[in-house]
């Protein structure tokens, strides 16, 4: 049995380079692992492949390996990666069309709390044109869990008392800037779903 | 000097401050400043991590808008904005096979960020002739953060390991920058709220080594940096585990701040991290 297993993990789809770089193209197939990309990585402790690994497994096909791992919702965008690639392979850029593609692909996202905050984000733009960050934070604790998480381990009374602060700074507007751009926005939403 | 003029919208709402000290600063320098109509938000990171597509068009459409300006150059003071807008123009100038279905005007503005807008010989010069108030004795390092500069084929920028426009003004102004190793690192803020264990685990290391080279201050020119570093260090602790509770300055402020304007009590009092003790103590505001 534990070789029909290893024969799952290991089945390959050697398309999957070829279907990601038609998107892109990111210049996948470049990489020589120097590992430059995982070197100055700011957030590769928080991961679990690196983003050479993550590489070298769409060179080898590991599609589901890949579009279900933590790293392509962990990484931060910081672009350092494909600044110092010296092959120019667009690491950071692969790293968001995995993103799409994961979700394209209905595959669970391991940090769910990290796509809503996107989703919260772009539902946002999609009101006014701009964002509102009045709401978009009270939207996205509610709608994530978070909220539930922060008071269960005792960190929303800080929390509050910044959003406190921040509104007696006079920071947070009542009132959100709109844009009257409202029926091209949405149009971008509705024509890029 | 008129400019095209792209806030973006934390400009509207929590970088207040940072908002009004570039509106201050730019008055008293006689730049212009003329808002695009109807700007539309970028998409920012939530844009590009889960809809590429809309990520160019949000962006795409604000540069058709300032197309339609009179002014030839365009400033924007949010590194992220500046980054988007700058790959939507890039990714539509290379995109051939007409992927993205948009076709930007020609009349698009040079996009500036403003920063490096502020660093320039020429207005390093027209700066330095209005200071009232030499910032003696202030140390800080500059912190730039990821958007300005990477990646550089799309930001054009060329010194972007080792960025000097903070750095420029800073000593322009009398003060002195500390050369420091984590000028680029990420500071996490784009998962401050969702990814808050990173965030905290970046922010602390920034502040400590800050700490390490002597700083008694961060120069920003980014509203997420410095709202990550200025809010969240109590989160983050840093490795000694005690609060690392450094002023975070705009850069903006500081040149205001030079300049003697009246606006620099207000624009600072809307930190968190209070920047007025350190500044009192230097006698560079107050006396």
């Amino acid at each position: 049995m534990a070789g029909i297993r290893l024969m799952h993990t290991l089945d390959p789809d050697y398309q999957f380079l070829e279907a990601l770089e038609r998107e892109g193209p990111f210049k996948t197939g470049a990489c020589f692992q120097c590992r430059k990309c995982t070197t100055g990585c700011p957030v590769a402790f928080a991961m679990d492949l690196f983003p050479d690994e993550v590489i070298r497994m769409i060179i080898l096909g590991q599609r589901e390996k890949v579009l279900s791992c933590q790293t392509i919702w962990i990484c931060a965008a910081c672009e350092t990666c494909t600044t110092r690639c010296p092959n120019e392979v667009k690491i950071a850029e692969l790293m968001d069309h995995l993103k799409e593609m994961a979700i394209r692909k209905n595959v669970p996202c391991p940090k769910p709390q990290v796509l809503s905050f996107h989703e919260t984000f772009l539902k946002n733009i999609e009101k006014r044109g701009r964002i509102f960050e009045s709401t978009l934070l009270p939207v996205y604790l509610l709608r994530s869990g978070q909220l539930l998480k922060r008071w269960k381990d005792g960190t929303w009374s800080a929390e509050l008392g910044l959003v406190w602060k921040l509104f007696s700074k006079g920071r947070i507007p009542l009132w959100p800037s709109k844009n009257k751009g409202g029926k091209e926005i949405g149009r971008i939403f509705t024509e890029n779903k | 000097m008129k400019f095209t003029y792209y806030p973006g919208c934390s400009l509207k709402g929590t970088a207040k401050d940072y908002a009004e000290s570039i509106l201050g600063i730019c008055k008293s320098l006689q730049i212009e400043l003329e808002e695009i109509p109807d700007w539309n938000c970028c998409g920012a990171t939530a844009a590009h991590s889960i809809n590429h597509q809309a990520s160019i068009a949000l962006a795409a459409r604000t540069l058709s808008l300032a197309a339609k300006m009179p002014h030839s150059q365009m400033l924007v003071p949010c590194p992220l904005c500046f980054n988007r807008l700058k790959t939507a123009s890039y990714a539509l100038q290379q995109d051939q096979n007409n992927r993205y279905k948009i076709k930007l005007p020609d009349s698009v503005p040079k996009i500036w960020d403003l920063a490096n807008f502020f660093a320039t010989e020429k207005m390093l010069e027209i700066t330095a002739q209005k200071i009232q108030k030499p910032l003696e004795g202030l140390k800080v390092v500059c912190y730039y953060g990821c958007m300005a500069a990477r990646p550089q084929e799309i930001t054009e920028v060329k010194d972007f390991e080792n960025p000097q426009a903070l750095d420029r003004i800073v000593a322009n102004l009398g003060g002195t920058a500390i050369p420091w190793p984590y000028k680029t690192d990420c500071c996490g803020a784009s998962q401050a709220f969702s990814l808050e264990d990173i965030e905290n685990r970046l922010v602390g290391k920034l502040l400590d080594m800050a700490r390490r080279v002597g700083a008694r201050g961060i120069v920003v020119s980014c509203q997420m940096c410095q709202a990550n570093l200025d809010m969240h260090h109590k989160r983050a602790g840093g490795s000694s585990g005690k609060l690392s509770s450094l002023p975070v300055y705009y850069f903006t402020e500081l040149i205001g701040l030079a300049l003697g304007l009246k606006g620099v009590q207000k624009w600072l009092s809307r930190h968190i991290t209070d920047p007025l003790p350190l500044l009192r103590e230097l006698g560079l505001f107050g006396t």
